[in-house]
């Protein structure tokens, strides 16, 4: 196979299989999740879930202040690199390129080189973020198999998308191919790990604030 | 109670809904819930984080109910749940959780991590790992009526004593009155003078009020261990005795779980909505300051700080309150760190306080609660939970800090006008 037609099959059928495998996986794991079903509260409730839900679903974004001192490298590393890929996936003008594509509408893309920045911190972000699963107990305690495979995943189309747009190394067909490669291989694992809380959070957190709310006690 | 690993999964099975699935799902093992919890900040192993106490349930929930974990169990690739696991995870859900809610609060993703720890006791108690002490007190609950074991004639003989002390008639059984009163057994065998209070306060008051005969235990063991089907039995009983003395309201006393058993889980452990009102004793006795039924006279110069029980403040709802009752009589009022919701539990919550296998560590952990009251150094702590009050006096000993408690209930009754 020529890197041409390496690069064709990856933006092609392999494309077409991630994208499937990602959407539905994403929706069979969020129907299991309301299939379930919840039983109605019968106790006299205090205060409203819907609107203590919705709350919570924007106020766990913000820690408190104590919570903050305690676990600042987590929030801290946390937020860069959710920016970080929020930005390049979102705001990178080929990416949006791309959507504009599959989806039929685009907006607006941020200078090239804030991008490139944003990558490039995300990819030194994450890289501490490995290094303090590692040392920390606790993390290290908890993490399975899963939690490093997600960050390999997470990591690969960043440190493949920067290296793609430097063109450092191979020839630009092959760069890009084996970025698009990464990204796919993240589409197709995405429902089936912890990736799902960019889905599902929202859900947690209005559990949480419902349970809370109907209590009168805002989480 | 025959346990078996069967009906311990089975257990587990019927604790999962949405919520479960929706929480599990979240989880990015970030590991916050360890700083948010006192029995790992003070006694820092791993194993403690609260969300790892839950694993016998996302283990269930994983296998069960999603397609990948299905796969993953026919394939053979599913981790066990069986008696030697749920074995190792009993100190975890029992002694080492206090059910105080605090990383509920914290979790960045939103999981109410202290329910699914109560959810895992459902399946440990069902499969035979839940701690003696509380099985113990279970299983008096359910027979005499009483955790404690503290049966008709003990509360009657320190009514008895409450009568001659106040000379206040204290109404047994009587039919029609506005609120029924629940006791704690503790209350009952520890603090007569919460009934003492009441009886002077209610009289002041000029409401009409009961005790029942049949049902006047607060407290629910059901709940603590686990077990949905006696903390149902323990509801109702309460339910029948409020129904035929036809009362408007059910007061839960100052007892922390015993409200969230009466409040919150009672009419969802019995499947039927209430038809009556439930209310903490400090919920009833600021409407009655605002009502102009509660009159308060002379003040406590001492510096006063008021310790939130978790299931009251946290996780009941009931925080303004207490503070409002403490300004009508505190001049010197002043708050720990981390007070009201994000307050810190005294470690002896949730059952931890029936399990004497976990004494050690609870007086332990009572380190985050000395480190709060080092910051404002009180004269004495308030609180609104007998439990509470038990342990921070265990604490203070053990920490040899010489700081003493009031009941809140209590100090009103003192400053009530003449």
């Amino acid at each position: 196979m020529s890197e041409i037609e390496f690069l064709n099959w990856v933006r092609g059928p392999a494309f077409e299989i991630a994208t499937v495998i990602f959407i539905a996986g994403v929706v069979i794991r969020i129907l299991e999740i309301f299939l379930l079903g919840r039983k109605r509260n019968l106790a006299e409730a205090k205060g409203s879930e819907m609107s203590s839900g919705l709350r919570t679903i924007v106020s766990r974004s913000i820690p408190d202040k104590n919570t903050f001192k305690r676990s600042s490298f987590k929030i801290v590393s946390g937020y860069i690199f959710h920016l970080g890929l929020l930005v390049t996936i979102f705001f990178f003008a080929p990416h949006i390129l791309l959507f504009k594509e599959v989806l039929g509408f685009s907006w607006p893309s941020l200078p090239t080189a804030i991008v490139d920045a944003f990558a490039a911190v995300s990819i030194i972000t994450l890289i501490a973020v490995l290094i303090h699963r590692l040392r920390d107990n606790v993390l290290k305690f908890l993490s399975s198999t899963e939690d490093y495979l997600v960050w390999l995943l997470t990591i690969l189309p960043l440190i493949t998308g920067y290296i793609a747009f430097h063109r450092i190394g191979m020839s630009a067909p092959t760069l890009l191919a084996i970025h698009i490669l990464s990204v796919e291989l993240l589409l197709v694992a995405f429902p089936f790990t912890k990736l799902m809380h960019t889905f599902t959070l929202p859900i947690a957190r209005w559990y949480n604030g419902a349970i809370s709310g109907y209590r009168g006690v805002q989480s | 109670m025959s346990a078996s690993l069967e009906k311990g999964i089975k257990a587990l099975k019927k604790e999962v809904d949405s919520t479960v699935g929706a929480f599990f799902s979240s989880c990015v093992n970030c590991g916050m819930c360890a700083e948010a919890c006192l029995f790992y900040t003070e006694s820092p192993c791993p194993a403690r984080t609260p969300i790892n106490k839950t694993e016998p349930l996302r283990r269930i929930w994983k296998q069960e109910y999603t397609l990948i974990g299905r796969i993953g169990k026919m394939l053979g690739l599913a981790k066990p749940v069986d008696h030697d696991f749920l074995e190792h995870w009993e100190k975890l859900v029992y002694d080492s959780c206090s059910l105080c809610g605090r990383c509920s609060m914290v979790c960045p993703v939103g999981i109410d991590i202290t329910a699914l720890i109560r959810k895992t006791r459902e399946g440990l108690a069902a499969a035979g790992h839940a701690p003696e002490g509380l099985v113990g007190a279970t299983k008096r609950a359910v027979t005499i009526g009483s955790p404690m074991g503290v049966k008709l004639p003990a509360l009657m003989a320190q009514i008895k004593h409450v009568e001659k002390d106040t000379g206040l008639k204290i109404p047994m059984d009587q039919q029609g009155a506005e609120y029924m009163l629940l006791l704690s057994s503790m209350e009952i065998m520890n603090f007569p003078e919460f009934i003492e209070a009441i009886a002077k306060i209610f009289d002041k008051a000029g409401v009409s009020w009961t005790i029942s005969s049949e049902a006047f235990e607060a407290t629910n063991s059901g709940l603590q261990i686990g077990v949905s089907d006696i903390a149902a039995e323990l509801v109702q009983r309460v339910v029948d005795a409020a129904e035929k003395l036809k009362v408007k309201t059910v007061i839960s006393p100052e007892c922390g779980h015993a409200y969230m058993a009466i409040r919150w889980d009672g009419p969802n452990l019995i499947g039927k909505a209430f038809n009556f009102k439930v209310r903490h004793i400090l919920e009833v006795l600021d409407e009655f300051s605002k009502d102009g039924r509660l009159k308060i006279t002379g003040k406590e110069t001492q510096k006063l700080t008021y310790h939130d029980p978790c299931q009251i403040s946290r996780r009941g709802g009931v925080i303004d309150q207490p503070r409002n009752l403490i300004n009508l009589f505190a001049e010197d009022f002043v708050e720990m760190p981390e007070a009201g919701k994000m307050n810190w539990c005294c470690g002896a919550g949730g059952g931890v306080s029936s399990n004497e296998r976990a004494d050690e560590l609870r007086l332990k952990v009572f380190q985050r609660k000395k480190d709060q009251l080092d910051v404002i150094k009180p004269d004495v702590i308030i609180s609104a939970c007998s439990n509470c009050r038990i342990h921070l006096e265990d604490g203070l000993e053990e920490y040899n800090m010489e700081i003493p408690l009031m009941s809140l209930t209590e100090t009103l009754a003192e400053h009530l006008e003449e």
